[in-house]
């Protein structure tokens, strides 16, 4: 039996920002269609490791691989993004000023050159692609509207919706629930839940009830490293990760 | 609404492009000096001169008001353009010169008996068009393409091109460059065979102006209501999300940078037969920013803005400079900082900004807070407060 490649592998991934080493020959393998949840304390490294991924910033040594084919390493953004890594940053990040409709439609699957932007008008299809994913993120009757006047819930939501119109294969989706109620919270773990298994998706989040409502795998990651990994029950028992989380000093009163 | 605006807008526009187009040059050409209703030779040169810098406007609008790229020195496109057409109208000059010799005075004057070989095909006046495109087109290319694949972006950006026209400004002002350095090209005569100083030549130059402006005014319109356009506007506002949208911002950026290159250098070409001059002190930095001026006066982002502020700005010299010649400077700082604290949306946006005031809605026509810094309302949350400790 001829094992499926891994969607995502980092094999001795290292990067240093003057001095600080921000992630630690870091380890990291993902099969497709799974819903991983990274988690870790402030600067473990988890914005850094999707900053990798994405192109934004290139490790000192190391290699990451899509499909165990593409090195994305020495790729740019938009040429990663391409090959179907889609990115939702920590804060939100729409086009305020374009309208909802036009935030989405200009992510949906289709040619980015520059000809293309100026002599092709939306297809049909795209079109359609475009209602459809506004109507999974709920955000139909806003189509219109501008992005700005969204709620912050909502633009989370809109920008998830980006990277479902480009249809992406991997999705990494930084602190979703960051500053939502609890009812928004829930809706997106839920958005997040029915795209599991026709898209990879890789959360990083803080919030453990929510990590508790969508983990099936979680990833402790501790000064730029994989500290342990595992599902949520195992994980949060782990004498390791409590140390981490509680601080030295409690597990050297012991 | 928005559709009422934009058939007004439409009408406006075809209104502005009559009076410009016909009536003016018809009032100048069939009215009688005495008539009230007459436009004076030296009015319609004015305008001209006027228009030319409203396309020169326009080009800058659709970089900084549509892609946030800052230009500070796209005055040096408008003059190569400029140089080139000179080039052209100083061969014209034939033999009509100081020195009755078949070569441009200042060359005579530096010690040359023959046409240096890179002036021969600038007696043709197609020659002379092609390059106007091709010269500012393959600077605008290469210095856009090393700036953007470099990932020069803001005042970096801003102060790279404000250097390159220096730099340039400093070269052409070189004798041995044989473009008549200091001095630059004047006393032309000709063009395709008419006398420039006829009247009835400086009209149809004036209407060939107002044409470009308007066809460039109908483009750059065009082009932001395409899929294009609204990239552009994506890369001003979050240029980061449109690299991680799979678009390649430094080729939009490079196409933009290079159509405005090409607008700038065709009303630099025009400018030149009508004011009879061309100097490097055209490609002088305060020049670059002037125009900048121009479009924060008329309100950048609206096409119709720049047009109306450069217009404005220059018809306010023209009076300041006969009636306070010592003040105009000043009164060019003072209106900018005005524009800038309380006309952010310049000559265009004041129709809307009255209406706010009058319903008493000055303060709520900003943006809300929450959506104008989504970063402020999301502070991260402390990882140890949210792991519920399991064992102690």
């Amino acid at each position: 039996m001829t094992r499926r490649p891994f969607i995502l592998a980092a094999e001795g991934v290292n990067k240093e920002f003057d001095g600080f080493k921000a992630i630690n020959n870091l380890n990291f393998y993902m099969d497709e269609g799974e819903l991983r949840t990274v988690i870790g304390p402030n600067g473990a490294g988890k914005s850094t490791f999707l900053d990798l991924i994405t192109g934004r910033t290139k490790p000192d040594n190391g290699s990451i691989k899509f499909f165990e084919e593409s090195e994305l390493t020495t790729l740019s953004e938009y040429q990663i993004y391409r090959l179907g890594i889609g990115r939702k940053f920590q804060t939100p990040t729409v086009f305020l000023d374009h309208t909802v409709y036009e935030n989405i439609m200009l992510n949906v699957e289709g040619s980015r050159n520059v000809w293309n932007a100026i002599f092709t008008s939306t297809s049909k299809e795209q079109r359609d692609r475009i209602y459809e994913v506004l109507k999974i993120i709920g955000l139909e009757s806003r189509a219109g509207g501008k992005a700005g006047n969204l709620a912050h819930g909502q633009k989370q939501w809109l920008e998830i919706g980006m990277l479902l119109a480009q249809n992406a294969k991997l999705l990494l989706v930084d602190e979703p629930a960051a500053g939502m109620t609890d009812e928004e919270t829930h809706k997106t773990g839920e958005l997040l839940l029915s795209l599991a298994g026709k898209h990879s998706i890789i959360v990083i989040e803080h919030d453990m009830v929510f990590v508790r409502q969508i983990a099936t795998k979680v990833t402790v990651l501790h000064q730029g490293t994989v500290l342990c990994e595992g599902k949520v029950d195992e994980v949060q028992n782990n004498e390791k990760v409590i140390e981490v989380y509680l601080g030295r000093k409690k597990a050297h009163d012991k | 609404m928005r559709r009422i605006f934009t058939n007004f807008e439409a009408w406006g526009v075809l209104v502005a492009a009559i009076i410009a187009i016909v009536v003016l040059p018809y009032l100048n050409a069939f009215t009688p000096a005495t008539s009230i209703l007459h436009v004076s030779d030296f009015s319609i040169n004015l305008y001209g001169k006027y228009l030319c810098y409203a396309v020169l406007a326009i080009s800058v609008d659709i970089l900084w008001g549509y892609t946030g790229l800052l230009s500070l020195g796209q005055c040096l496109f408008f003059s190569l353009g400029g140089y080139m057409m000179g080039m052209y109208l100083m061969r014209m000059i034939g033999s009509l010169g100081q020195y009755q010799k078949p070569i441009p005075d200042f060359l005579v004057f530096l010690g040359w008996n023959s046409l240096p070989a890179f002036w021969k095909p600038f007696s043709s006046f197609p020659f002379a068009l092609m390059m106007t495109l091709l010269l500012p087109g393959l600077l605008s290319l290469v210095f856009g393409f090393l700036a953007f694949r470099s990932r020069i972006r803001g005042v970096y950006f801003s102060i790279l091109t404000q250097a390159l026209t220096y730099a340039a400004s400093i070269l052409f002002l070189r004798n041995n460059l044989l473009l008549g350095g200091n001095n630059g090209f004047t006393d032309f005569k000709f063009m395709l065979g008419h006398d420039l100083r006829l009247p009835a030549t400086q009209r149809v130059l004036y209407i060939c102006t107002a044409l470009l402006l308007l066809a460039t005014y109908l483009l750059c319109k065009w082009l932001t209501t395409t899929r294009f356009g609204k990239i552009q506007r994506a890369i001003r506002d979050s240029e980061n999300r449109v690299l991680f949208s799979g678009y390649s911002t430094a080729n939009f950026k490079l196409f933009i940078f290079v159509l405005s290159g090409l607008i700038a250098s065709l009303a630099g070409a025009l400018y030149v037969p009508q004011v009879g001059i061309i100097n490097p002190n055209e490609m002088a930095t305060d020049k670059s920013i002037e125009v900048v001026v121009w479009v924060a006066v008329g309100g950048r982002g609206t096409l119709v803005g720049p047009v109306i502020g450069a217009i404005f700005v220059n018809a306010l010299r023209s009076w300041a400079t006969r009636a306070y010649p010592d003040l105009w400077l000043i009164i060019l700082g003072f209106l900018f900082i005005f524009v800038v604290l309380f006309m952010p949306k310049g000559i265009v946006g004041l129709f809307a900004q009255v209406r706010d005031i009058l319903k008493g809605k000055a303060k709520t026509s900003e943006p809300p807070p929450s959506s104008a810094t989504p970063d402020l309302v999301t502070p991260p949350k402390p990882a140890t407060s949210t792991m519920p400790p399991v064992k102690s």
